[in-house]
Protein backbone atom coordinates (compact mmCIF):
# COMPACT_ATOMS: atom_id res chain seq x y z
CA UNK A 1 0.00 0.00 0.00
CA UNK A 2 1.05 3.56 -1.10
CA UNK A 3 2.44 5.98 2.02
CA UNK A 4 1.59 9.31 1.68
CA UNK A 5 4.20 11.60 3.30
CA UNK A 6 4.23 15.37 4.03
CA UNK A 7 7.47 17.06 4.56
CA UNK A 8 6.59 19.87 6.84
CA UNK A 9 9.46 22.96 7.22
CA UNK A 10 9.26 25.34 10.15
CA UNK A 11 11.21 27.72 11.90
CA UNK A 12 12.63 25.00 13.99
CA UNK A 13 13.17 22.42 11.73
CA UNK A 14 12.01 20.26 9.19
CA UNK A 15 9.10 17.69 9.87
CA UNK A 16 7.95 14.67 8.52
CA UNK A 17 3.88 13.58 8.71
CA UNK A 18 3.05 10.05 7.37
CA UNK A 19 -0.27 8.42 7.17
CA UNK A 20 -1.42 5.76 3.93
CA UNK A 21 -3.56 6.35 0.86
CA UNK A 22 -6.45 6.83 3.21
CA UNK A 23 -4.91 10.02 4.71
CA UNK A 24 -7.14 9.27 8.01
CA UNK A 25 -4.51 8.53 10.62
CA UNK A 26 -0.85 10.17 10.45
CA UNK A 27 2.43 9.53 12.53
CA UNK A 28 5.03 12.70 12.99
CA UNK A 29 8.07 11.85 12.82
CA UNK A 30 10.96 15.02 14.12
CA UNK A 31 12.00 18.11 13.99
CA UNK A 32 15.27 17.48 11.62
CA UNK A 33 18.09 18.93 10.51
CA UNK A 34 19.29 20.11 13.89
CA UNK A 35 16.04 22.60 14.39
CA UNK A 36 17.52 24.73 11.72
CA UNK A 37 14.82 27.71 10.88
CA UNK A 38 13.92 25.87 7.31
CA UNK A 39 12.84 28.04 4.62
CA UNK A 40 11.52 25.17 2.14
CA UNK A 41 11.48 21.53 2.08
CA UNK A 42 10.35 20.21 -0.69
CA UNK A 43 10.31 16.42 -2.38
CA UNK A 44 12.49 15.29 -5.53
CA UNK A 45 8.96 13.47 -6.77
CA UNK A 46 10.70 10.71 -8.87
CA UNK A 47 12.62 9.03 -5.87
CA UNK A 48 11.20 10.30 -3.14
CA UNK A 49 14.30 12.12 -1.58
CA UNK A 50 13.64 15.40 0.99
CA UNK A 51 15.77 18.81 0.21
CA UNK A 52 15.39 21.35 3.24
CA UNK A 53 16.69 24.70 2.48
CA UNK A 54 17.62 26.06 5.90
CA UNK A 55 19.40 28.94 7.41
CA UNK A 56 21.01 29.27 11.00
CA UNK A 57 21.87 31.90 12.40
CA UNK A 58 24.75 30.40 13.72
CA UNK A 59 26.33 28.11 10.88
CA UNK A 60 24.57 30.12 8.11
CA UNK A 61 22.79 28.29 5.03
CA UNK A 62 22.65 25.03 3.51
CA UNK A 63 20.39 22.73 1.71
CA UNK A 64 19.99 19.14 3.92
CA UNK A 65 18.96 15.87 2.23
CA UNK A 66 17.31 12.92 3.00
CA UNK A 67 17.12 10.00 1.54
CA UNK A 68 14.78 8.08 3.71
CA UNK A 69 11.92 10.04 4.13
CA UNK A 70 13.43 11.86 7.41
CA UNK A 71 15.43 9.02 8.87
CA UNK A 72 18.97 10.42 8.17
CA UNK A 73 19.86 13.79 7.06
CA UNK A 74 23.57 15.22 5.21
CA UNK A 75 23.81 19.13 4.24
CA UNK A 76 26.07 20.80 2.09
CA UNK A 77 26.82 24.71 0.80
CA UNK A 78 30.04 23.69 -1.03
CA UNK A 79 29.59 26.00 -3.78
CA UNK A 80 26.36 27.85 -2.56
CA UNK A 81 28.13 31.40 -2.27
CA UNK A 82 28.26 34.25 -4.66
CA UNK A 83 32.43 34.79 -5.94
CA UNK A 84 34.66 36.72 -4.18
CA UNK A 85 34.44 40.90 -6.58
CA UNK A 86 30.76 40.60 -7.34
CA UNK A 87 29.54 42.52 -4.46
CA UNK A 88 26.79 39.85 -3.34
CA UNK A 89 26.25 38.48 -0.56
CA UNK A 90 24.09 35.15 -0.03
CA UNK A 91 21.96 35.22 3.12
CA UNK A 92 19.68 32.67 2.91
CA UNK A 93 18.56 29.84 0.83
CA UNK A 94 14.87 30.37 0.44
CA UNK A 95 13.22 28.08 -2.12
CA UNK A 96 14.19 24.79 -3.82
CA UNK A 97 12.74 22.78 -6.67
CA UNK A 98 13.90 19.57 -7.25
CA UNK A 99 13.19 17.33 -10.75
CA UNK A 100 15.05 16.24 -13.82
CA UNK A 101 18.31 15.12 -11.97
CA UNK A 102 18.38 18.40 -10.77
CA UNK A 103 18.15 20.62 -7.86
CA UNK A 104 17.88 24.27 -8.14
CA UNK A 105 18.02 26.63 -4.71
CA UNK A 106 16.70 30.32 -4.95
CA UNK A 107 18.52 32.39 -2.96
CA UNK A 108 18.84 35.92 -1.71
CA UNK A 109 20.80 38.07 -2.99
CA UNK A 110 18.79 36.97 -6.16
CA UNK A 111 20.38 34.16 -7.47
CA UNK A 112 19.73 30.77 -8.42
CA UNK A 113 22.30 27.85 -8.01
CA UNK A 114 22.16 24.08 -8.75
CA UNK A 115 22.80 20.70 -8.38
CA UNK A 116 23.66 17.90 -10.16
CA UNK A 117 24.96 15.62 -7.68
CA UNK A 118 21.90 15.56 -5.41
CA UNK A 119 23.02 18.22 -3.44
CA UNK A 120 26.41 17.44 -2.37
CA UNK A 121 27.61 20.49 -4.81
CA UNK A 122 26.46 23.48 -6.15
CA UNK A 123 27.14 25.85 -8.56
CA UNK A 124 25.72 29.36 -10.02
CA UNK A 125 23.09 28.87 -12.65
CA UNK A 126 21.73 32.78 -13.17
CA UNK A 127 21.21 35.89 -11.15
CA UNK A 128 19.03 37.38 -13.67
CA UNK A 129 21.61 39.72 -14.79
CA UNK A 130 20.33 42.03 -17.88
CA UNK A 131 16.95 41.72 -16.90
CA UNK A 132 15.00 45.79 -16.74
CA UNK A 133 16.12 47.08 -13.05
CA UNK A 134 18.39 44.27 -11.76
CA UNK A 135 20.69 46.24 -11.29
CA UNK A 136 19.23 47.98 -8.33
CA UNK A 137 17.31 44.30 -6.86
CA UNK A 138 20.26 44.07 -4.21
CA UNK A 139 19.67 48.12 -3.08
CA UNK A 140 18.50 47.34 0.39
CA UNK A 141 16.63 50.08 -0.14
CA UNK A 142 14.71 47.92 -3.04
CA UNK A 143 14.04 45.23 -1.21
CA UNK A 144 10.97 44.56 0.96
CA UNK A 145 10.99 43.18 4.54
CA UNK A 146 12.03 39.10 4.89
CA UNK A 147 13.74 39.61 1.85
CA UNK A 148 13.57 36.20 0.20
CA UNK A 149 15.58 36.99 -3.31
CA UNK A 150 14.22 34.56 -5.67
CA UNK A 151 11.15 33.32 -3.63
CA UNK A 152 9.92 30.39 -6.03
CA UNK A 153 10.04 28.17 -8.83
CA UNK A 154 7.55 26.34 -11.21
CA UNK A 155 9.21 23.49 -13.20
CA UNK A 156 8.29 21.96 -16.32
CA UNK A 157 7.75 17.83 -16.75
CA UNK A 158 8.87 17.15 -19.69
CA UNK A 159 11.37 19.52 -20.59
CA UNK A 160 14.61 19.94 -18.36
CA UNK A 161 15.78 23.37 -19.07
CA UNK A 162 12.81 25.23 -18.99
CA UNK A 163 11.29 26.57 -15.56
CA UNK A 164 10.11 29.96 -13.96
CA UNK A 165 11.42 31.69 -11.25
CA UNK A 166 9.73 34.47 -9.26
CA UNK A 167 11.70 36.99 -7.84
CA UNK A 168 9.86 38.55 -5.24
CA UNK A 169 8.85 42.46 -5.61
CA UNK A 170 9.66 42.13 -9.29
CA UNK A 171 8.06 39.16 -11.42
CA UNK A 172 7.65 36.03 -13.17
CA UNK A 173 10.20 34.89 -15.40
CA UNK A 174 10.83 31.87 -17.70
CA UNK A 175 13.62 30.53 -18.86
CA UNK A 176 13.51 27.18 -21.77
CA UNK A 177 17.38 27.01 -21.73
CA UNK A 178 18.63 26.30 -18.35
CA UNK A 179 18.97 29.61 -17.22
CA UNK A 180 21.22 31.09 -19.62
CA UNK A 181 18.33 33.81 -20.85
CA UNK A 182 15.11 34.61 -19.13
CA UNK A 183 11.95 36.26 -20.64
CA UNK A 184 9.39 38.33 -18.10
CA UNK A 185 6.04 36.41 -18.07
CA UNK A 186 4.13 39.37 -16.06
CA UNK A 187 1.51 40.67 -19.01
CA UNK A 188 -1.61 41.14 -17.32
CA UNK A 189 -0.88 41.77 -13.62
CA UNK A 190 -2.02 44.42 -11.91
CA UNK A 191 -0.13 46.58 -9.69
CA UNK A 192 -1.17 49.36 -7.78
CA UNK A 193 1.93 51.16 -7.70
CA UNK A 194 4.56 53.34 -10.00
CA UNK A 195 6.59 50.80 -12.32
CA UNK A 196 9.68 52.24 -13.75
CA UNK A 197 9.81 49.16 -16.14
CA UNK A 198 7.17 47.80 -18.28
CA UNK A 199 7.83 44.33 -17.87
CA UNK A 200 8.41 44.03 -14.32
CA UNK A 201 7.37 45.60 -10.62
CA UNK A 202 4.81 42.86 -9.85
CA UNK A 203 4.53 41.27 -6.64
CA UNK A 204 3.99 37.56 -7.48
CA UNK A 205 3.64 35.90 -4.31
CA UNK A 206 3.23 32.13 -5.49
CA UNK A 207 2.84 30.64 -9.20
CA UNK A 208 1.09 27.10 -9.65
CA UNK A 209 0.89 24.80 -12.56
CA UNK A 210 -1.79 22.45 -13.29
CA UNK A 211 -0.31 18.99 -13.61
CA UNK A 212 -3.73 18.23 -15.90
CA UNK A 213 -2.90 21.37 -18.29
CA UNK A 214 0.41 21.97 -18.70
CA UNK A 215 -0.72 25.73 -19.98
CA UNK A 216 -2.77 26.31 -17.27
CA UNK A 217 -1.05 28.37 -14.14
CA UNK A 218 -2.53 29.85 -11.33
CA UNK A 219 -0.88 32.81 -9.68
CA UNK A 220 -1.39 34.58 -6.06
CA UNK A 221 -0.56 37.62 -6.39
CA UNK A 222 0.28 40.60 -3.93
CA UNK A 223 -2.90 41.84 -5.30
CA UNK A 224 -4.85 39.57 -6.91
CA UNK A 225 -5.48 35.88 -8.20
CA UNK A 226 -4.47 35.64 -11.54
CA UNK A 227 -4.93 33.05 -14.12
CA UNK A 228 -3.01 32.08 -17.25
CA UNK A 229 -4.17 29.72 -20.35
CA UNK A 230 -1.00 30.02 -22.45
CA UNK A 231 1.78 29.00 -19.83
CA UNK A 232 2.55 32.20 -18.14
CA UNK A 233 2.60 34.20 -21.47
CA UNK A 234 -0.34 36.59 -20.47
CA UNK A 235 -2.35 36.84 -17.26
CA UNK A 236 -6.14 37.53 -16.43
CA UNK A 237 -6.75 38.54 -13.08
CA UNK A 238 -9.51 35.99 -11.62
CA UNK A 239 -9.70 37.94 -7.70
CA UNK A 240 -13.59 38.58 -7.94
CA UNK A 241 -15.58 36.09 -5.75
CA UNK A 242 -13.12 36.09 -3.07
CA UNK A 243 -13.33 38.03 0.10
CA UNK A 244 -9.31 39.54 -0.13
CA UNK A 245 -7.39 40.25 -2.99
CA UNK A 246 -3.79 38.69 -0.77
CA UNK A 247 -2.49 35.60 0.33
CA UNK A 248 0.62 33.75 -0.66
CA UNK A 249 -0.38 29.61 -0.84
CA UNK A 250 -2.11 28.15 -3.63
CA UNK A 251 -2.65 24.74 -4.73
CA UNK A 252 -3.81 23.01 -8.17
CA UNK A 253 -6.06 19.90 -8.52
CA UNK A 254 -3.91 17.61 -9.70
CA UNK A 255 -6.11 15.99 -11.90
CA UNK A 256 -9.02 18.86 -12.99
CA UNK A 257 -7.46 21.77 -14.66
CA UNK A 258 -10.15 23.99 -13.51
CA UNK A 259 -9.87 22.95 -10.02
CA UNK A 260 -8.13 25.31 -8.06
CA UNK A 261 -7.43 26.56 -4.08
CA UNK A 262 -5.94 29.28 -2.64
CA UNK A 263 -6.17 30.99 0.85
CA UNK A 264 -7.02 34.72 0.96
CA UNK A 265 -5.82 36.50 3.79
CA UNK A 266 -6.13 40.13 5.06
CA UNK A 267 -4.19 42.15 3.08
CA UNK A 268 -2.79 44.51 5.99
CA UNK A 269 0.17 43.58 8.38
CA UNK A 270 -1.74 41.10 10.04
CA UNK A 271 -1.83 38.94 6.76
CA UNK A 272 -4.26 35.93 8.77
CA UNK A 273 -7.43 34.57 7.18
CA UNK A 274 -10.22 37.22 7.58
CA UNK A 275 -12.46 37.54 10.63
CA UNK A 276 -10.71 35.13 12.29
CA UNK A 277 -12.07 32.25 10.57
CA UNK A 278 -10.16 29.84 8.67
CA UNK A 279 -11.25 28.87 5.00
CA UNK A 280 -10.03 27.43 1.98
CA UNK A 281 -11.83 29.01 -1.37
CA UNK A 282 -11.94 26.76 -4.19
CA UNK A 283 -12.93 27.44 -7.80
CA UNK A 284 -14.39 24.65 -10.41
CA UNK A 285 -14.34 26.70 -13.27
CA UNK A 286 -11.02 28.31 -13.58
CA UNK A 287 -11.63 31.10 -11.36
CA UNK A 288 -15.09 32.29 -12.73
CA UNK A 289 -16.36 31.42 -9.43
CA UNK A 290 -15.10 30.08 -6.04
CA UNK A 291 -16.72 28.37 -2.86
CA UNK A 292 -15.62 28.89 0.76
CA UNK A 293 -14.52 25.22 2.44
CA UNK A 294 -14.52 24.99 5.77
CA UNK A 295 -15.78 22.38 7.12
CA UNK A 296 -13.86 21.39 10.09
CA UNK A 297 -11.58 24.15 10.23
CA UNK A 298 -11.97 26.72 13.21
CA UNK A 299 -14.18 29.68 12.53
CA UNK A 300 -13.61 31.49 16.16
CA UNK A 301 -10.79 33.30 17.05
CA UNK A 302 -8.59 31.85 14.53
CA UNK A 303 -6.04 33.88 13.03
CA UNK A 304 -4.45 31.55 11.39
CA UNK A 305 -1.84 33.13 8.46
CA UNK A 306 -0.06 30.50 5.46
CA UNK A 307 3.09 31.42 3.68
CA UNK A 308 3.94 30.82 0.37
CA UNK A 309 5.16 27.98 0.03
CA UNK A 310 2.75 26.76 2.95
CA UNK A 311 0.26 24.22 0.88
CA UNK A 312 0.55 21.49 -1.22
CA UNK A 313 -1.91 18.89 -3.49
CA UNK A 314 -1.26 15.09 -3.79
CA UNK A 315 -1.88 12.76 -6.25
CA UNK A 316 -4.41 10.27 -5.33
CA UNK A 317 -7.63 9.87 -7.55
CA UNK A 318 -9.89 11.79 -4.74
CA UNK A 319 -6.68 14.32 -4.43
CA UNK A 320 -5.37 15.52 -1.15
CA UNK A 321 -4.63 18.98 0.26
CA UNK A 322 -2.19 20.23 3.06
CA UNK A 323 -1.60 23.89 4.73
CA UNK A 324 0.54 24.38 7.50
CA UNK A 325 0.07 27.52 9.75
CA UNK A 326 1.92 30.59 10.56
CA UNK A 327 0.88 29.18 14.38
CA UNK A 328 2.08 25.42 13.68
CA UNK A 329 -0.73 23.54 12.86
CA UNK A 330 -1.66 21.44 9.94
CA UNK A 331 -4.41 21.05 8.06
CA UNK A 332 -5.65 18.17 5.72
CA UNK A 333 -8.27 17.27 3.28
CA UNK A 334 -8.52 13.67 1.84
CA UNK A 335 -11.29 14.67 0.14
CA UNK A 336 -10.92 17.17 -2.33
CA UNK A 337 -10.97 19.89 -0.44
CA UNK A 338 -15.11 19.34 1.14
CA UNK A 339 -13.75 18.79 4.48
CA UNK A 340 -10.61 19.33 6.71
CA UNK A 341 -8.81 17.96 10.10
CA UNK A 342 -5.48 18.85 11.84
CA UNK A 343 -3.00 16.24 11.29
CA UNK A 344 -0.36 18.30 13.63
CA UNK A 345 -0.87 20.58 16.45
CA UNK A 346 1.68 23.07 18.12
CA UNK A 347 4.92 22.95 15.97
CA UNK A 348 6.97 25.71 15.45
CA UNK A 349 5.68 28.70 12.70
CA UNK A 350 5.77 26.68 9.56
CA UNK A 351 7.15 27.72 6.20
CA UNK A 352 6.39 25.24 3.75
CA UNK A 353 4.58 22.14 3.33
CA UNK A 354 4.99 19.54 0.20
CA UNK A 355 3.82 16.24 -0.07
CA UNK A 356 5.18 12.97 -1.89
CA UNK A 357 3.22 9.55 -2.44
CA UNK A 358 6.05 6.83 -1.95
CA UNK A 359 4.47 3.67 -3.18
CA UNK B 1 49.51 21.80 19.55
CA UNK B 2 46.44 23.51 20.56
CA UNK B 3 43.82 22.65 22.59
CA UNK B 4 40.36 23.35 20.69
CA UNK B 5 37.32 23.10 21.89
CA UNK B 6 34.33 23.36 19.48
CA UNK B 7 30.68 24.19 19.90
CA UNK B 8 28.36 21.79 20.55
CA UNK B 9 26.10 23.06 17.43
CA UNK B 10 28.53 21.34 15.48
CA UNK B 11 29.08 17.76 16.78
CA UNK B 12 25.44 16.33 14.70
CA UNK B 13 26.52 17.81 11.85
CA UNK B 14 29.36 15.99 11.10
CA UNK B 15 30.27 12.58 12.15
CA UNK B 16 32.78 11.67 14.41
CA UNK B 17 33.52 15.19 15.12
CA UNK B 18 34.61 15.42 18.85
CA UNK B 19 34.27 18.16 21.36
CA UNK B 20 37.71 18.69 21.85
CA UNK B 21 41.35 17.83 19.94
CA UNK B 22 44.29 18.88 19.39
CA UNK B 23 45.67 20.59 16.47
CA UNK B 24 48.95 21.92 15.33
CA UNK B 25 48.11 25.34 13.56
CA UNK B 26 49.70 28.57 13.12
CA UNK B 27 46.71 30.52 12.68
CA UNK B 28 42.98 30.33 13.37
CA UNK B 29 42.78 30.40 10.10
CA UNK B 30 44.96 27.04 9.86
CA UNK B 31 43.16 25.68 12.18
CA UNK B 32 39.99 25.76 10.55
CA UNK B 33 41.25 24.56 7.48
CA UNK B 34 42.81 21.35 8.89
CA UNK B 35 39.42 20.73 10.42
CA UNK B 36 37.70 21.51 7.15
CA UNK B 37 40.20 18.68 5.48
CA UNK B 38 39.04 16.18 8.02
CA UNK B 39 35.51 17.32 7.81
CA UNK B 40 34.74 18.42 4.76
CA UNK B 41 32.05 21.28 4.80
CA UNK B 42 33.17 22.73 7.98
CA UNK B 43 34.70 26.04 7.28
CA UNK B 44 31.45 26.69 5.49
CA UNK B 45 29.55 26.85 9.36
CA UNK B 46 32.02 28.64 10.98
CA UNK B 47 33.13 30.76 8.32
CA UNK B 48 31.39 33.30 5.68
CA UNK B 49 32.74 33.68 2.10
CA UNK B 50 35.45 36.49 2.38
CA UNK B 51 36.81 34.49 4.11
CA UNK B 52 35.34 35.64 7.76
CA UNK B 53 34.55 34.53 10.73
CA UNK B 54 30.36 33.88 10.98
CA UNK B 55 28.96 36.89 12.92
CA UNK B 56 27.83 34.43 15.80
CA UNK B 57 30.61 32.30 15.57
CA UNK B 58 33.15 34.22 18.48
CA UNK B 59 37.08 32.39 18.63
CA UNK B 60 39.09 32.79 21.41
CA UNK B 61 42.90 32.08 21.81
CA UNK B 62 43.96 32.09 25.53
CA UNK B 63 40.64 33.67 26.22
CA UNK B 64 41.27 36.55 23.76
CA UNK B 65 38.99 37.53 21.18
CA UNK B 66 40.58 36.18 17.86
CA UNK B 67 40.24 36.07 13.85
CA UNK B 68 40.84 33.90 10.96
CA UNK B 69 44.87 35.66 11.29
CA UNK B 70 45.64 35.18 15.07
CA UNK B 71 48.48 33.64 15.59
CA UNK B 72 47.95 30.38 17.93
CA UNK B 73 50.84 30.23 20.25
CA UNK B 74 52.59 26.27 21.39
CA UNK B 75 50.63 24.91 24.30
CA UNK B 76 47.29 28.07 23.75
CA UNK B 77 43.49 26.49 24.02
CA UNK B 78 41.27 27.79 21.49
CA UNK B 79 37.51 28.27 22.27
CA UNK B 80 35.26 27.93 19.39
CA UNK B 81 31.93 29.63 20.64
CA UNK B 82 28.15 29.72 18.79
CA UNK B 83 27.62 33.05 20.65
CA UNK B 84 24.60 33.22 22.51
CA UNK B 85 21.61 34.83 20.38
CA UNK B 86 18.37 34.58 18.74
CA UNK B 87 15.15 32.66 20.52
Amino acid sequence: MSRTVVAVGTRKGCFVLESDADRRAWTMRGPFCEAWPVYHATFDQSEGTIYAAAASEWHGSAVWRSTDLGETWTHSSEGLAYDEGTGKKLSKVSTLSAAHGRVLVGVEAPGIFESRDNGDTWSLVSTLAGQPGSEDWDDPANQPPGHLGISGFASDPDEADRFWAIVQGVGLFETTDGGTSWTPRNRGLRADWPRPHEEVGFCVHKVVRSRADGDRMYQQNHVGMHRSDDCGQTWTEITEGLPTEFGFAAAAHPHDRDTFFVIPLDPGHGRTMPDGQAAVWQTQDGGSSWQRKNEGLPQRDAHLGVLRQGMAADTHDVPGYYFGTSTGQVFASADDGESWSEIASYLPPISSVDVAIID
Amino acid sequence: MADVHLPTTLMPLFTGLPRRLDLDAPTVGEAIGQLNERWPGLRDRLCEPGPAIRMHIHVYVNGERAWLDTPIPERSRVDVIAAISGG
